[in-house]
């Protein structure tokens, strides 16, 4: 395999196999040895990961590095081909990081057919990682209907009482919107002649406008319903309140990035024609704003604190899919700081609810009450995670939302000012959980007697925590690698402005704000005329 | 220009650096004390409440010690190395900025912001108050926190605020800014539900994080507006681009402006963002004294001076500025006067001089807006300190007689005086020093606010002349109120009868040394802290002792390079202000009427209440007007009703209307009919093998017919 | 007797077979009426083997094979139902509806 390789490229490619040889250990292994055995599987795959931080250069110029490709379907040019950059890079370390975590989480919380779980977790990683290091569209498809199946039965076998429902609505609900992409994705094979399904070479098919909007539609379809983008978001809450708790945190931390993935990779450098359109940026970035808003108001009033947690994801993805339409570096900085950090302090929030829920078997906000004083520990990491959640300066997510917000603000300031109250909002929807489940007085009397975090737990946390920290006071490490991947997409639309072929008003870049403030959005009066230069 | 009085230095050699490149030893130290002292207190207390542990949150003396050295002793650390750098600027004479960067936090090709330091001459007069009557109040705390559970944790919580505090004022730029500005809203929501198991003190904390963020909100649009307009968020890039981009009155930097304004009053607890800051009150009282009086709510009123360039341009938010403070000055005296709760009055007279500070700030006297919070923060830190030292007594002498009486009522207490007589002694310096009685710290500040106010309406071009008018007269009648509240406090607490539970009134007794140590300091302070800026008219009256006090306008000059940019701004485009009063009479004359009045208020109160309150205990207030002030002029309730309520309908509306009842109903009907197309196909599925045949036949029949037709 | 004589019978018998699998409810009877439809198709491939060849006749060797199997498999079904329920009425029989 090595020498098949060139270079460092096996990094990439152990890192991406060595959660399906763990997968078979835990299969072949005893039932007593299952979790022992997927976390040491996943812990290595981790530490191998880390060495991409020092592998992938960033002064390298652009494009994929650790690359290696092989033939799998000579006929249809489909090649088995990995390779990462600045974007995947940090997705690739938040999957490798939140899995063992979430392995560790769930040793007390999975009891039955732990053979089988822990095998899935491992395999839910693999086709994980597969999703973030394929660099063919082929590749890349399969890995991500793959990542379906994993979660279809971890929600399925070991969820709570509704189960069934909430799996068969996040598979149908995710797979509908799969299913368009893979129309679009044949659509532009047959229009790039046939030859290869290679990202590189899907970037240089010429596509009209009216085909980039009609595929634009199908890929972010699909990617909005992963993400999930307002108003496509309800299976969400269902599948993360059913799940059991690893399956929310790998579900929250990894499995919605995907989606913001796809926005990053593939609709912007793919369909530059349509992202550089102000009536269509405008409109994403609209549905953004809208679920920023409505889904911090609708968490404010939520019963159950998992669902609660489930809600302010969608709002916290409202603010990447704003950084990202910005296509400006600082909103594309900011949108991928914030999914990182979304991984991490949502990740963090609900292994802790899963604590609580192993202790007192309930997650009814108004069951809790005065935790801090029999679980101080408890408390502490989760105000912190909680703080995190809400952006407060010094954790990741305000350098996130801050950033977002900023490269927003230059595109339009209407759609930026909207979406800031959201930082308002999420302190009205945070505080009163926090208050309710820890402060006031003990309402159950049982309450008191809880365990404090045990060794085991604090393990799980400390390094989401340390992560909070280090993306909160020194993000540069973070942010100079992916700038010059993010730089190239950018660039790829911007070109197609300068080029001429658009003759709409850009909703990008050097726009100052004095000139109009606010009226960004209504610029869709000038007609769009026919774009030339396609055929 | 060096101060003349400070030649002796110069002259013995201590001048350390002969040409003005001055620059500050050890500044990373000043904000990494705290930060220590906050990690060490924060691992001791989570040390005490580890897990496993049965005797849970019983201290260890041994770890009370080290927190009791370690919490204080970090700020007073602190607090040298700012002494130490103030006297080396002094000893500079005009010093230059010291700009430092430690590392770049946020870098983007077109956007950078780097953690890093300005000490200026703002910067280090807020240093000093920050952490000079923060280590008092920490001093303070030892003996009013000493037998709480949550020691360490205070203590901790109580560094981490000062720690953000410092990031705060010493920041380079508006983001590192807003990392202290919500750093310390964040301590401050933990401090106040400190006693968290209450859910009147849990939900105040919450209510002054959510209502401060608003404020932050407008904090953050201002930078962002900042970043599109000038490409720059530091304050060096600000002040050398504004004048090029900005127009005087502009569009643009009047909304950057108002934005700044927003987060002003948010943490400042200007109308109509000042609901939360009552209801602060809940946490202990050195933290009101620190956080609620001397230094976290004066953030806005540094922001603005800090912003002075950009305001300056911004004649119609001044006006706003200036007018929110006055109106909220009047309006929260208006509630001080008729409130019963000892802290209440005092968070109501915060308030009110916080209100008196953005009026200052408002007519373009950002020195007096400064000069009045650095002496409100010795004075009323004195007087929140003095009724933490009260409360205390207070609250040891009714638990002693078994009594549910709250310690916090004012009814409750009354002659005082004979138990407490040094507190009484120096809550008077404060109460006459905030009724700007001459010659005390108030009287200063507050005549050159209210003086200032007066001329800038009697400017040659001032903007809106009849609207400062007004402001003046409101100005001044707060003043007169201000005297009135203050001493009704004095008097129903330390005069008359004491009015306490049988037998708990002789268990009363002065507070012990480590708490009146901080209060006599502050009383000294609180007297002569007015002195450092005699105005030069009052210099040469007999108010200003004819010019035998050696600091004429001296904080004036101090602060001078920082505003002096928007000095010029006003001076070019407004003139030089009025020196007469909108209604004839120069300073002197408008100083000595004003210290007479609020003298004979005083006594005038004093003498009248302590005879009403002779009879024994008080019963509520029955006049409209008393339970409509007494009641906070409805405001809670109407933000209830008009605010947080219909918000928490339209939640629910979008939660089970909206979204279940609309997006999820839809997406369940659309798998719903998919379901039903499918049981209507499955209604040909007979299970009858003469049904299939049937069908079988006709489908045969069917391509036969097409086939042959 | 003329080929298309022959065809037409054959239909004719076709058409009695088919109708008899749809109307008729005894299995026997729908059994012996699928073998009748399939004596129709040889019949009509021995006629037309007249201008096509001697294929025709060949096939009519193949059908009477498979028909022999097929009913000794449907039989066998048959009679191993009858065991178990005791009616080969098929109105009786809809286990394997979805």
């Amino acid at each position: 395999m090595i020498s098949l390789v060139a270079g460092d490229a096996w990094v990439l490619q152990a890192i991406l196999w060595l959660p399906v040889v763990g997968a078979a250990h835990v299969i072949l292994g005893s039932e007593s040895r299952a979790k022992i055995l997927a976390l040491v599987w996943s812990t290595l795959v981790f530490l191998l990961s880390a060495s991409l931080w020092w592998l992938y250069n960033p002064n390298a110029g652009s494009g994929y590095q650790l690359v290696s490709s092989f033939e799998w379907i000579a006929k249809f040019g489909v090649n088995y081909a990995l390779g990462v950059d600045g974007i995947s890079l940090f997705m690739l370390l938040l999957t490798t990081l939140i899995t063992p975590i979430a392995i560790l989480g769930s040793f007390e919380y999975i009891k039955t057919k732990e053979k089988a779980f822990y095998s899935l977790m491992l395999m839910l990683e693999f086709a994980v990682l597969g999703v973030f290091s394929a660099t063919d569209m082929f590749l890349f498809y399969v890995f991500f209907e793959l990542t379906l199946i994993p979660m279809y039965f971890i929600i399925g076998i070991w969820g709570g009482g509704r189960r069934i429902y909430a799996a068969v609505k996040f598979f149908l609900f995710t797979s509908l919107g799969s299913l368009l992409m893979l129309v679009g994705i044949l659509y532009m094979y047959s229009r790039g002649g046939s030859e290869s399904f290679a990202f590189d070479h899907f970037l240089q098919i010429p596509l009209s406008l009216t085909e980039q909007l009609w595929l634009f539609g199908a890929f972010g379809l699909a990617f909005a319903i992963k993400i999930p983008l307002f108003p496509f978001h309800t299976w969400l809450p269902d599948a993360h309140v059913e799940a059991p708790t690893p399956g929310s945190v790998v579900l929250a931390s990894v499995l919605l990035k995907m989606g913001t993935y796809g926005f990053v990779r593939f609709l912007l450098p793919f369909f530059p024609l349509v992202v550089s359109n102000s009536f269509i940026v405008g409109l994403v970035m609209g549905l953004g704003v809208l679920g920023i808003l409505l889904c911090a108001w609708i968490a404010a009033v939520q019963h159950d604190a998992k669902k609660l947690v489930a809600y302010t994801s969608v709002a916290h993805m409202g603010f990447v899919v704003l950084g990202i339409f910005a296509t400006n570096e600082i909103g594309l900085q900011g949108a991928m700081i914030i999914m990182i950090s979304h991984g991490l302090s949502t990740g963090a929030l609900f292994l802790l609810l899963g604590m609580l829920y192993e202790r007192t078997k309930t997650r009814e906000i108004s069951e809790f009450g005065g935790l801090a004083k029999s679980v101080p520990w408890l408390t502490t990491m989760f105000v912190v995670s909680a703080f995190a959640s809400i952006g407060v300066p010094g954790t990741s997510g305000f350098t996130g939302e801050f950033l977002a917000l900023i490269g927003a603000f230059e595109v339009s300031p209407t759609m930026a000012i909207f979406a800031a109250t959201g930082v308002v909002f999420a302190a009205y929807y945070m505080l009163p959980m926090v208050q309710s489940i820890f402060f006031n007085t003990k309402t159950e009397p049982e309450n008191s007697e809880l365990q404090d975090l045990t060794r085991r737990e604090s393990l799980v946390l400390i390094p989401l925590i340390v992560g909070i920290f280090w993306l909160g006071v020194y993000p540069k490490p973070f942010m100079d690698r992916m700038s010059p991947s993010l730089n190239e997409v950018i660039e790829r639309v911007e070109d197609q402005e300068d080029i001429g072929v658009t003759l709409f008003t850009p909703g990008t870049s050097e726009r100052r704000v004095s000139e109009d403030l606010g009226h960004v959005v209504d610029s869709w009066e000038t007609e769009p005329t026919e774009v030339g230069g396609s055929d | 220009m060096i101060n003349p009085h400070l030649n002796l230095f110069i002259e013995s050699g201590l001048f350390v650096d002969g040409n003005m490149n001055w620059k500050p030893i050890m500044p990373a130290i000043i904000i990494l004390a705290p930060l220590i002292g906050f990690i060490i207190n924060g691992a001791i207390s989570l040390y005490l409440n580890r897990p496993n542990v049965n005797s849970k949150g019983e201290s260890s003396n041994g770890l009370k010690r080290i927190v009791s050295v370690v919490g204080p002793g970090s700020i007073l650390a602190s607090f040298i190395v700012v002494g130490l750098n103030g006297f080396r600027m002094l000893l500079a004479g005009h010093p230059t900025t010291f700009n430092a960067n430690y590392w770049t936090w946020l870098q983007t090709s077109d956007f950078q912001v780097n953690v890093g330091i300005q000490i200026d001459t703002l910067s280090i007069v807020m240093m000093a108050v920050i952490t000079g009557v923060g280590f008092l109040i920490h001093l303070f705390s030892i003996g009013y926190m000493e037998s709480e559970k949550g020691y360490a944790r205070y203590f901790a919580y109580l560094n981490l605020f000062v720690f953000f505090m410092l990031i705060l004022v010493m920041g380079s730029s508006y983001p590192i800014m807003f990392v202290g500005w919500e750093g310390v809203g964040l301590c401050s929501y933990l401090l106040i539900g400190y006693w968290f198991e209450d859910e009147e003190k849990a939900s105040a904390g919450k209510k002054a994080f959510i209502v401060n963020r608003i404020g932050d909100l407008g904090f953050l649009l201002g930078i962002f507006l900042l970043h599109s307009a000038l490409g720059s968020v530091d304050y060096v890039g600000v002040a050398e681009n504004a004048s090029g981009v900005f127009v005087y009155g502009g569009g643009l930097v009047t909304l950057i402006t108002l934005f700044f304004l927003l987060a002003g009053v948010g943490k400042s607890a200007q109308i109509p963002l000042f609901v939360w800051l009552p209801d602060a009150m809940a946490g202990p009282t050195p933290v009101s004294a620190l956080i609620h009086a001397a230094t976290m709510v004066t953030a806005g009123v540094y922001l603005i001076v800090r912003s002075s360039v950009l305001f300056a341009m911004a004649p119609v938010t001044s006006a706003l500025v200036a007018g929110i403070g006055v109106s909220t000055a009047l309006f929260a005296a208006t509630i001080a006067c008729k409130q019963y709760d000892i802290k209440k009055v005092l968070a109501y007279s915060t308030i009110s001089q916080l209100g008196y500070m953005f009026l200052g700030v408002g007519v373009g006297a950002y020195t007096a807006g400064v000069f009045h919070l650095v002496t409100h923060a010795f004075f009323k830190a004195l007087l929140f300190l003095g009724a933490g030292a009260v409360i205390h007594s207070m609250h040891h002498a009714l638990h002693k007689v078994h009594s549910e009486d709250d310690p916090q009522d004012m009814r409750n207490m009354g002659g005082l005086r004979q138990y407490m007589p040094i507190t009484c002694f120096l809550m008077w310096i404060a109460t006459l020093a905030i009724s700007g009685v001459w010659p005390l710290s108030g009287f200063f500040s507050k005549d050159e606010i209210i003086w200032m106010t007066g001329s800038f309406a009697m400017a040659e071009s001032s903007p809106f002349p009849s609207l400062y008018k007004i402001y003046w007269v409101m100005a001044v009648a707060t003043a007169l109120m201000t005297a009135y509240y203050m001493t009704r406090f004095m008097v129903m607490t330390f005069h008359g009868k004491n009015r306490t539970v049988d037998g708990a009134g002789s268990a009363i007794h002065e507070t012990p040394k480590i708490m009146l140590i901080p209060l006599i300091i502050l009383g000294f302070l609180s007297f002569f802290g007015g002195w450092v800026n005699v105005t030069p008219h009052l210099m040469e009256s007999v108010i200003g002792g004819f010019g035998a006090l050696p600091m004429t306008d001296w904080l004036h000059h101090w602060i001078e390079p920082v505003i002096a940019e928007s000095h010029h701004i006003q001076l070019e485009n407004i003139g030089e202000t009025g020196h007469v009063s909108p209604v004839g009479g120069g300073e002197v004359f408008w100083a000595v009427l004003s210290t007479c009045a609020a003298a004979v208020l005083v006594i005038g109160t004093t003498y009248f209440k302590s005879k009403s309150l002779s009879y024994g205990v008080l019963g509520e207030d029955s006049g409209t007007i008393s339970r409509f002030l007494y009641n906070k002029w409805y405001i809670d309730e109407f933000y209830d009703k008009w605010i947080v309520k219909p918000l928490g309908q339209m939640s629910k509306f979008c939660w089970l209307k909206f979204d279940q009842g609309f997006i999820d109903r839809a997406v369940n009907l659309s798998g719903r009919s998919a379901k039903g197309i499918g049981w209507f196909g499955s209604l040909f599925h007979t299970g009858q093998v003469n049904t299939y045949a049937f069908f079988l036949t006709l489908g045969l029949l069917a391509v036969l017919i097409t086939v042959m037709f | 007797m003329l080929p298309t004589q022959v065809l037409f019978l054959s239909a004719v018998i076709f058409v009695v077979g088919t109708l008899g699998v749809i109307v008729r409810r005894n299995a026997i009877i729908m059994f012996l009426c699928i073998e009748l439809q399939l004596n129709a198709v040889n019949m009509a491939f021995v006629a037309l083997s007249r201008y096509v060849g001697i294929e025709g006749q060949l096939f009519v060797f193949f059908v009477m094979t498979v028909a022999a199997a097929e009913a000794a498999v449907g039989l066998a079904i048959i009679i191993s139902i009858f065991r178990h329920y005791e009616s080969v009425i098929t109105d009786d029989f809809s286990f394997l509806r979805w």
